[in-house]
């Protein structure tokens, strides 16, 4: 059947396996041929492509929790929707979490995934006591920072590519209210954004939506916004329907017209320099999940997810120099988000190094792919990288010259039976073997 | 605590009524099983979700009306129970149940006869209870019998008319019985055809409504509800029409 990212660009047709239990899975891998394992298919690119591909979707129960650690230990199909459908009425919130909820475990480990949260908690793998992974051979192993180290180093932020992962424990954080007190800022330009995130630099989460159309004295115009978990309120899970997006939108619906006058009104509408109000986690974290397929709004052909990080050092600048060469060449992001990273953790190729990241949207144009390759040059010349989970066109120089932690992995990759078993189109494009 | 017992619980429909049944409140939980040992996976994933429920797996032989009857006696134990859900099937290959009559011969008993069976005996220890409900899952396919699907289907049918026959029995008392008929739904159980990419109805929503028609009281549910118009037409397409459709 027909599969893609999230960006729904590219797409194959890919035999799927569907094993329900830890035993079928292993099984599943002796038989022959290369494979991905696949969650719920939210990485944008390829990351989750191949012609065979092993869903983990079945696998999802609950396993065991402990209500003293807030350790849940589960299948690795479970979704951070269904984590937080059962705990946050118990009182335990997700620890780290994407920007989307349908994202499995074994994808929030694969990506290790980063939130509004990072520069305070880290990456989901952070909060990952441990974890069982099948191997290239069939054999399961369980893999933590003490036992097979190199293994779970590795299989943190490696994309599916040391084999699949079957369950992990998770230490959840206990919350007394389900509600977030939110604080929006206004920040003219892109010197007042970053400045605010070191403002607030001691607030557990902080993010900020970025008009990325926005010239000359605008250049970098933001509405940054704050976050706290109430104390009180009570624990609430929404039961609100989401609106569904039923079918592909036409192509010129999203235009640098139509994106700067949404822009326009998105800024325009925070009428204070700064603002406070008391909102759902759903809200706060999850604006996007209430329209399901919102993919379809651009259209068939899809699109491109581009973020990327530089390094505090030269983060203005780089910042500054890259918003310029998106503005200049009028191909207008829909949606950029802005969030400052703490520090780098010890991952193999994890994405998140210190310093500033911005993730942008692009459909898919015959020009796109020259922009991004010149924003590449530009990422790598300010020390820089692109997210996996994101990427779908990145070249193999980019990849090496950038994550150079890649040499290892592909060593810890050959150790535990993972090379000529586990592949995606991503890994093919990168180089990896 | 409300009793509830789930025959066929670990097959994909029944899981996810039961996590929503636990999650509305703390529940006395009985789960029907073939194999006991295959059922704790469940148990410990619905004793996360309700740390105050009381969960347990017992096992029969799902053919054998004389172990059928004697594990119902044993599960009622004289203590009212408020819910049955009778969901328990198998889907094989229809032309793989033509060229082997045993397979054909299971695939009836199991999906038909079986289900039954359940039934009779639940409803022969709780009609007197002055409450409660009995659901059976039932299936569209058993509305109008096809080439690609007769045998399940057939089967399906014979479950349709039982317990409409119940209803009628039943009729004037406080026992209810509900004929749940899901449309394609996305369950272990269709592991093959969504592998070749055919879309069917994720299996929470139609627990959902599953749950949500038995606390109604409802006699018939289609899930999802597009399934009694679609089927409607189907049930009245004259021969001429039907027997030109490849389905």
């Amino acid at each position: 059947m027909e599969i893609s990212g999230w960006g729904r660009y590219p797409k194959i047709d890919a035999k799927v396996i569907l094993p329900a239990t830890a035993v079928a899975c292993a099984s599943a891998l002796k038989d022959p041929g290369l494979l991905i394992p696949r969650g719920l298919g939210r990485s944008y690119g390829d990351s989750s492509l191949a012609t065979q591909v092993l869903e983990t979707t079945e696998m999802q129960y609950l396993q065991a929790f402990d209500s003293e650690t807030g350790v849940l230990a589960c299948d690795a199909g479970v979704s951070l929707y269904e984590i937080l459908n059962v705990f946050v009425s118990q009182g335990w919130f997700l620890p780290v979490t994407s920007g989307t909820r349908f994202v499995t475990i074994g994808g929030a480990i694969a990506s290790d995934i980063h939130g509004k949260n990072h520069h305070v908690d880290g990456t989901f793998c952070e909060h990952v006591l441990s974890f069982d992974i099948a191997l290239g051979n069939g054999e399961i192993v369980t893999a933590s920072p003490t036992q097979n180290p190199d293994l779970f180093h590795s299989t943190c932020g490696g994309m599916g590519l040391t084999g699949v992962i079957i369950a992990a424990r998770v230490r959840l954080k206990p919350i007394t209210s389900s509600e977030i007190l939110e604080t929006t800022i206004k920040a003219p330009n892109l010197d007042a954004v970053l400045d605010g995130f070191e403002k607030y630099i001691g607030s557990t989460y902080s993010v900020a939506w970025i008009d990325c159309l926005a010239k000359g004295a605008d250049l970098g115009r933001s509405l940054l916004m704050i976050g706290e978990h109430a104390t009180d309120g009570g624990l609430k899970v929404a039961s609100k329907k989401p609106i569904t997006i039923p079918m592909d939108a036409p192509t010129q619906l999203l235009n640098p017209l139509s994106i700067k006058a949404f822009n326009t009104l998105y800024y325009g509408k925070v009428l204070q320099a700064e603002q406070s109000r008391r909102t759902s986690f759903e809200t706060y974290f999850y604006p996007l999940d209430q329209m399901l397929h919102w993919n379809r709004l651009y259209g068939k052909p899809g699109f491109l997810q581009y973020q990327f990080v530089i390094p505090t050092a030269t983060g203005r600048e780089g910042m500054r120099r890259i918003l310029e060469e998106i503005t200049e060449s009028g191909q207008g992001s829909f949606l950029a988000v802005l969030k400052a990273f703490g520090k780098q953790n010890e991952n193999y190729l994890s994405f998140p190094v210190e310093g500033y990241t911005l993730a942008l949207d692009f459909k898919v144009t015959p020009n796109i792919f020259k922009l991004l390759d010149r924003l590449d040059e530009l990422v790598l010349q300010y020390g820089g990288r692109l997210y996996l989970a994101k990427d779908a066109r990145m070249s193999e120089q980019t990849f090496k010259a950038s994550y150079p932690r890649w040499q290892e992995f592909e060593e810890v990759r050959r150790k535990y039976h993972a090379i000529g078993k586990f592949a995606s189109l991503q890994s093919i494009r990168l180089g990896l073997a | 605590m409300k009793r509830i017992v789930i025959v066929g619980a670990t097959s994909g429909i029944a899981k996810e009524c039961a996590r929503i049944w636990v999650k509305e409140s703390a529940v006395d939980l009985t789960l029907v099983v073939r194999d006991v040992a295959r059922a704790q996976p469940l148990i410990a994933d619905l004793q996360v979700r309700s740390p105050h429920s009381k969960i347990e797996a017992i096992s029969v032989d799902f053919n054998d009306a004389t172990a059928i009857h004697n594990l119902v006696e044993v599960v009622y134990h004289s203590r009212t129970i408020d819910n049955v859900l009778i969901a328990h099937g198998n889907l094989p290959d229809q032309s793989d149940c033509e060229q082997d009559l045993n397979l054909c011969k299971d695939t009836l008993e199991i999906n038909g006869v079986s289900p039954c069976l359940f039934a009779e005996a639940f409803a022969s220890v709780m009609q007197n209870q002055g409450k409660g409900n009995i659901a059976i899952i039932g299936s569209v396919a058993g509305d109008r019998g096809r080439k690609s699907n007769y045998i399940y289907g057939a089967a399906k049918g014979l479950v349709a008319r039982y317990a409409q026959g119940m209803q009628h029995r039943f009729a004037n008392t406080r026992l209810k019985i509900t004929l749940i008929k899901p449309g394609p739904t996305a369950t272990p159980m269709t592991e093959k055809m969504r592998a070749k990419g055919m879309k069917m109805a994720p299996a929470d929503q139609v627990a959902k409504e599953i749950v949500d028609g038995i606390a109604k009281g409802k006699s018939v549910i289609y899930t999802p509800k597009k399934w009694q118009i679609i089927m409607l037409i189907i049930q009245h397409l004259p021969s001429f029409v039907f027997n030109k459709l490849n389905i």
